[in-house]
């Protein structure tokens, strides 16, 4: 018997009656067909029948057109779904990519710019690495010296804060560099992909200039926020709105369906930096969260790393049982930086006693710099500057907005 | 009508509503709630999905077509899945078994591996765009030897509230999706075979009740007619009246068709601007239009105003077609003149426009857009006349009637719904499911074992409150008291306005209890209930309406009535027994029972005749 593959049509003999349909794929010893009323079954595979198959659907060619008196922006991709194809034969739900498929699906985005592709990677976010951040920050650089008016990059929602924190500290920008995912499904019509889509390329050709995450405001399609992107977390598992601005008001909105921007005063404008890049990372660098009883021996061992976060506890505390353990790291030049699980507020080693050791130890206080940040943070520090007393001061100033000099009520 | 004659050929589709604590991918309870309670609201856009094939699905680009912006209502009853802001959970355990034994009721089979879908649906009723559904069993039979071709489990959608917005309470109720082959022959059969399906799923007990909860769509052909379906038929009794009244049409238009093409009769492709022939009109509505657009159907006069259904001409569903552009109507000159317009105008509309009275002119008057729209409408509607009958999906209007919905949906666009593992049905499983008694086969038990009237047995065999007497049965309590209980007193106090929520079965059956022991009178019954449905306890009930009388206290109320009484019983005799019931009942306000009272009376009665 031919075996059988996706797409092939078949006859099944089931429950006394016989039935055409689409062979879709083997699941669980079961052969998944596709009914011509277009409900998946699976069945027996011994009870189908091959009966042909049938020449490939060529993809349908509609071209689309770039209107070359607009602004030029570059979506680089690395595996966020921006725009999907369903094909209902086989129910097989694709990614988009190019320029012509993304324009097809969101046509509302031939209105705001003309665009250049970038497939970089389509991975999972959560299986993004530092090598591959620095593949990012060179392929945005590249674009902005290309001249681009601005540059999209599409990204799983998972880690796409460490990404644009890493891209943030690794490369100046003239020009805005939107970072944009969606947290539903591109296939689905209720998508926030269409919508994120355009308020991040509205946000590109604006008068932003740094690298931000446009996301989803709130659960309705109204609006998306501008989030710095070394200020910005995920903090939802499944909502639209899961990205928010920790510490900091969303550096402004974009308005939906009218896509009316709102910049904030303290956003970074257009053309304030000169584009330069500082691609090194020190990838020896660890984030580790303290909890309860965590037992010193979770720490690294000396010279296994060169740097360590700590996501310490309330204001930035560690057991008491650990401060001689820290301090053979620190002694051996392990840098140690204290940031706060409770997210929102401010590193304060100096009013309870373990606080004061930590200090006296050599912890460093990383202010309000988020724990995931103060990571990205370090590798940037450690692999660009080599000198401890100027590492000192990376660490306790703030290069792209990361840490805040002063903590804003209202928020 | 000689149905088998015109090749009449009927299916259903029922939809209903299973009775499951949640929901079949969250766990939210299957509560309806009011509109008015809730808690919040969002606004969505939806947007149709490019398809492989290059191509937007014609009904979602028709909706589409609008830029529509749709509320949500949510509620503290429903969660993020409802909003479609959270991953649907596992497949409701309780559902897919309830679903799998209706199934097994209509020896189907099921399907060894069940693979959940996407439908694609944006007309907002589903957040996220889509309906989940599942196909869970194949070729079931009918009591009329017919197909029962497939069972689906599918999740409710969100109810419209009005105009773009819906609530989320309903969105995702479990659902059974049950669709017939084409295999009735006649209204009557359509009607039974409709009311067997509802039996044998309300003989699960596990399905929801009400209006709403069961919804019965019927296609409907007859030779040389075309498959319409016809949406959202809630009353049983009207699904007869419905297939009658399709066939009527169908034949109707199959005759008018005839008609035109005998006549040569045909459709002018283009409306024409005839506004300045009514600039001093007495028709407030061309009047206040901004353009007045007609259409020459040559040689259709006459047919146009003919009637297809009581009540509805071809006009009239020109006119439905007409209203998806947003006018409010058409006038056609088979029915003119009138609403204001003349005969004169009606003559200077033929000439204007080279038509005689052999021909058929629509009028459609609104802004130019929707005018324009409207009249390519009527050409479009007016064309399919010259076929006969055009398939389309068609919604129930109060008495049967029906009126054009959208045309007949092309082949659903469906594909997997990934966030739901596929489910096996193993042998074990299916073999383990038990199935419920048919409510007609208990009704036969219940007056067979019970002895209760045949009727009654019915009656309360399909009542909602089955269970409720099943208990009283179960305590020993007369059937028939328990039944007349249920379905007449519990009824009628309602309608009197008790809150006969408020009374649990326990206190239900405690009531009973007294009256079969003797501590309160049967006609206490409606009184104590309506007391008990105020809070009372069912002892605090008694004692305050009927306490209970000693056979002695009551010897000499009715001693008392009747001597009162004496020249009256000494003329009537036996015949003022019934008044004297009445003087007595009210005496003793319900705390003895009628058949003691008329006893005491009759004797009473009796030794009063006697004395004379």
């Amino acid at each position: 018997m031919e075996r059988l593959k996706t797409g092939d049509r078949i006859e099944c003999s089931y429950a006394g009656t016989r039935f055409n349909g689409t062979y879709i794929t083997s699941r669980e010893g079961k052969a998944v067909i596709k009914l011509d009323s277009g409900y998946n079954i699976g069945v027996g595979s011994d009870t189908c029948r091959f009966m042909e198959r049938p020449d490939p659907v060529g993809r349908p060619e509609i071209s689309t057109t770039q209107n070359d008196s607009l602004p030029h922006l570059s979506i680089i991709s690395t595996g966020g779904t921006i725009a999907s194809r369903i094909d209902y034969r086989t129910g097989a739900v694709t990614s988009q990519f190019d320029a012509d498929d993304i324009l097809r699906a969101i046509p509302g985005l031939s209105g705001i710019a003309r665009y250049r592709t970038t497939q970089l990677y389509t991975i999972l976010s959560e299986n993004m690495t530092p090598a591959i951040w620095q593949e990012l920050a060179a392929a945005v650089y590249k674009e902005i010296k290309n001249g681009a008016t601005g540059v999209i990059v599409t990204h799983g929602t998972d880690t796409m804060s460490y990404s644009s924190a890493a891209v943030s500290f690794m490369v100046d920008t003239p020009v805005p560099v939107i970072f944009v995912g969606s947290q539903r499904s591109a296939d689905r019509p209720s998508s926030d992909n269409t919508m994120n889509a355009l308020c991040s390329a509205t946000a590109a050709v604006s008068p932003l200039g740094e690298v931000a995450v446009v996301m989803h405001a709130s659960t309705s399609d109204d609006r998306c926020a501008i989030h710095r992107a070394t200020r910005v977390r995920k903090m939802h598992t499944s909502r639209r709105d899961a990205f928010q601005s920790i510490g900091i008001a969303p550096l402004g909105y974009v308005d939906y369906p009218s896509l009316d921007i709102h910049l904030s005063p303290g956003a970074v404008r257009r053309g304030s930096r000169e584009p330069a890049i500082s691609p090194v990372l020190d990838e020896s660098c660890r984030l580790l969260y303290f909890y309860p009883g965590m037992p010193p021996s979770a720490l690294p061992e000396t010279g296994e790393v060169h740097g360590l976060v700590l996501a310490g506890t309330g204001l930035g505390h560690v057991s008491t049982d650990w401060i001689p353990a820290l301090k053979t790291l620190v002694d051996d030049g392990t840098i140690i930086m204290m940031t706060s699980q409770c997210l929102n507020g401010r590193v304060c080693d100096r009013v309870y006693d373990t606080g004061r050791d930590l200090l006296k130890i050599g912890v460093i206080e990383g202010a309000d710099t988020l724990p995931e940040v103060a990571l990205v943070k370090m590798m940037w520090v450690l692999g660009n500057e080599k000198d401890p007393e100027k590492q000192r001061l990376l660490f306790s100033s703030s290069i792209k907005g990361e840490c805040m000099r002063r903590s804003l009520h209202g928020l | 009508m000689d149905y088998e004659k015109i090749g009449l050929l009927a299916g259903i589709e029922i939809h209903q509503q299973l009775d499951t604590k949640e929901k079949l991918f969250c766990r939210c309870p299957t509560l309806l709630r009011k509109t008015e309670e809730h808690s919040g609201e969002y606004h969505r856009y939806l947007r149709a999905t490019e398809s492989e094939m290059g191509e937007i699905d014609d009904a979602a680009r028709e909706e589409m077509k609008r830029e529509r912006k749709f509320t949500y209502y949510t509620y503290d009853s429903t969660c993020l899945v409802e909003n479609d802001e959270e991953p649907p959970a596992p497949l409701n355990q309780e559902a897919l078994v309830l679903s799998l034994t209706i199934a097994k009721m209509f020896g189907m089979t099921p399907i060894e591996q069940i693979n959940m879908m996407r439908k694609l649906v944006i007309d907002g009723s589903n957040t996220s765009g889509f309906q989940r559904t599942a196909l869970i069993a194949v070729n079931g039979t009918l009591p009329n030897g017919g197909r029962i071709e497939t069972l689906c489990l599918e999740e409710e959608a969100a109810q419209r509230v009005e105009g773009e917005i819906f609530s989320l309470d309903r969105l995702g109720i479990p659902l059974v999706e049950i669709t017939t082959s084409p295999c009735m022959h006649t209204p009557e059969e359509v009607r039974e075979m409709a009311g067997y399906l509802g039996m044998v799923l309300r003989s699960t007990g596990q399905v929801k009740r009400g209006l709403g909860t069961i919804r019965q769509d019927v296609n409907i052909s007859i030779t040389g007619g075309a498959r319409i379906e016809v949406k959202g038929v809630q009353e049983l009794d009207l699904v007869a009246d419905v297939v009658k009244r399709e066939a009527l049409r169908q034949q109707n238009l199959i005759m008018i068709r005839d008609q035109l093409l005998s006549r040569g009769a045909f459709v002018q492709p283009a409306p024409v601007d005839v506004t300045g022939l009514f600039t001093d009109t007495g028709s407030s509505i061309l009047k206040k239009a901004k353009i007045i657009l007609a259409v020459c159907l040559i040689g259709f006069s006459g047919l146009v105003g003919y009637e297809i259904q009581p009540g509805r001409r071809l006009g009239t569903e020109m006119s439905d077609y007409a209203k998806k552009c947003g006018v409010g109507g058409i006038f056609h000159t088979d029915e003119l003149p009138a609403y204001g317009i003349t005969t004169d105008e009606v003559e200077a509309l033929h000439r204007a426009l080279g038509t005689t009275e052999k021909d058929c002119i629509v009028l459609v008057a609104a802004t130019p857009k929707q005018a324009h729209c409207a009249a390519m409408q009527v050409i479009k509607r007016a064309g399919f006349a010259l076929d006969g009958v055009p398939e389309e999906t068609r919604k129930m209007l109060p008495e049967g009637n029906t009126a054009y919905m959208r045309p007949l949906p092309g082949a659903a666009r469906m594909y997997p719904e990934t966030d739901v593992l596929p489910v096996l049905v193993e042998p074990s499983m299916w073999d383990s499911i038990s199935l419920p008694e048919l409510l007609i086969v208990r009704a036969l038990r219940f007056s067979t074992e019970l002895g209760i009237d045949e009727g009654l047995a019915r009656q309360i065999a399909f009542s909602e409150r089955l269970p409720l007497f099943e208990r009283a049965v179960m305590e020993r309590i007369n059937p028939t008291l328990a039944a007349r209980t249920i379905l007449g007193i519990l009824k009628e106090i309602q309608r009197d306005g008790a809150d006969i929520s408020m009374i649990s079965d326990d206190r239900f059956i405690e009531v009973l209890h007294a009256v079969e022991s003797g501590k309160a009178a049967k006609e206490a019954i409606p009184e104590l209930l309506r007391m008990v449905a105020k809070g009372a306890g069912t002892d605090e009930a008694i004692k305050k309406c009927a306490p209970a009388i000693s056979r002695d206290q009551l010897h000499a109320i009715i001693t008392k009535i009747v001597d009162e009484r004496a020249a009256f019983v000494q003329e009537k005799g036996n015949a003022a027994l019934v008044p004297l019931m009445g003087v007595v009942m009210a005496e003793v306000r319900g705390s003895s029972d009628g058949k003691i009272v008329s006893e005491l009376l009759r004797k009473e009665i009796e030794r009063v005749c006697k004395s004379r």
